[in-house]
């Protein structure tokens, strides 16, 4: 994507798009990748509240998968996740592996 | 009617504040903008101090915010905010605006406690209708861990670094948020994004409340901590069981606490995942660490007073 110069930019740099930064994605900072294990998932939600880049997508109230466009990988949703019975829902993998 | 406040139903809604942010991975600001932001239905203008979650929420002409979002210097967000609203006023005198708008301001310690305090002090004093919050991650991190004054004692920063000459910071942070309560206004509250149900009850009780209202919310910062970037939540939940980072507020002068842990832990066990603090663990140290233990101690027991008394 090319940055726009300052000649195309509104006065005063005013941005009149809001919510605009979902064009800029953040998930090639990520080095290690969350993995969802759908079957120790309990719905709790846990994962989606946490995520400091909003990278869990729900549905009617359900969690749904990663968004790997914007999941800079920082692990606090496996952390976080208190899974069933012992077992995470959330694991982290190395990337490239 | 509000959305209720349950993870299932909150999840329905629209992100106003969206992905794509440059935050660093794993910060705890963002979550306690996201969760403040959708504790509340109404539609909301924010101002935001400079810091780092201004300059990384948007940058060119890319922005997280789904909601008018003015940038401000870092001395100014409440002086900002306090204009916004009285025009607003003004424009629903006039009979040229009939929405129920609300008003937030989003600062870092920096921005709060030290250089935009003065706007905030007198913007509480003139009684505008809007909430201020402070996201606390104890420290200039957006220019390289400065030492500001919502630092910690002890903590190792770049302008107090702990070495041969001093143990890092040799005072202790001042308690803004008695600070604002003491400016007698009606609603004044300590969060955390670990008690994420907690924070947004504050921030939508807040919300109905007429007059300035100050909230003031801990956001680990794993850079600055020194600490794993998985572990802004599970930090901000041991301040908060340590007694730290006590949950309460105060309504009209009457405190009360929120969330009392289940059993106080050492404070040792909130700074000793942090590399900021690593020094205190060496036996030279054992003193400082003790003074640190018997701070918190003593703003808990304070604290317990004050909301028996009340």
């Amino acid at each position: 994507m090319k940055a726009k110069g300052w000649r195309d930019l509104p006065p005063g740099s005013v941005v009149l798009e809001g919510g605009s930064a979902v064009k800029f994605k953040t998930g090639s900072w990520r080095a290690f990748r969350p993995v969802w294990i759908e079957e120790n998932c309990i719905q709790c939600l846990f994962c989606w509240i946490y995520c400091p880049d909003m990278a869990i997508k729900t549905k009617d109230g359900k969690r749904a998968e990663f968004d790997y466009d914007y999941c800079k990988g920082c692990g606090i949703c496996a952390l976080e996740c208190p899974g069933k019975k012992g077992k995470k829902a959330i694991e982290m993998a190395e990337e490239g592996k | 009617m509000a959305t209720p406040l349950t993870l299932k139903e909150l999840s329905k809604k629209e992100d106003r504040f969206t992905h794509g942010h440059r935050m660093c991975s794993g910060c705890g600001a963002p979550i306690v903008v996201k969760i403040a932001l959708m504790a509340t239905d109404y539609p909301v203008v924010i101002s935001n101090a400079t810091g780092c979650l201004e300059v990384s929420s948007c940058i060119s002409e890319f922005t997280a915010w789904n909601v008018p979002w003015i940038h401000t210097a870092f001395e100014n967000a409440a002086a900002t905010l306090s204009g916004v609203e009285t025009m607003y006023r003004s424009l629903r005198k006039q009979g040229k605006m009939d929405k129920d708008v609300k008003f937030i301001a989003f600062g870092g310690d920096g921005g709060t406690y030290d250089i935009g305090f003065q706007s905030l002090s007198g913007a509480m004093e003139r009684g505008h209708d809007m909430i201020y919050i402070c996201y606390d991650n104890g420290a200039y991190m957006n220019t390289g861990i400065q030492r500001s004054s919502a630092t910690p004692l002890g903590a190792d920063t770049t302008t107090c670094p702990a070495g041969s000459v001093i143990p890092g910071k040799l005072r202790s942070r001042k308690n803004l948020t008695k600070i604002m309560a003491a400016h007698d206004i009606p609603y004044v509250a300590q969060a955390s994004p670990s008690h994420w149900q907690d924070l947004a009850r504050k921030v939508q009780k807040a919300h109905e409340i007429k007059g300035p209202k100050f909230i003031n919310v801990i956001a680990p910062c794993n850079r600055g901590w020194r600490s794993k970037t998985n572990d802004a939540i599970a930090l901000s939940r041991l301040a908060v069981n340590t007694c730290y980072w006590p949950l309460y507020e105060i309504e009209n002068g009457v405190t009360k606490i929120t969330v009392t842990p289940k059993e106080k832990i050492p404070v040792a066990e909130f700074m000793k995942p942090q590399g900021r603090f690593k020094h205190l663990f060496a036996p030279e140290n054992e003193d400082l660490l003790r003074q640190v233990q018997e701070e918190v101690d003593r703003e808990w027991a304070k604290l317990q007073k004050e909301a028996k008394t009340d």
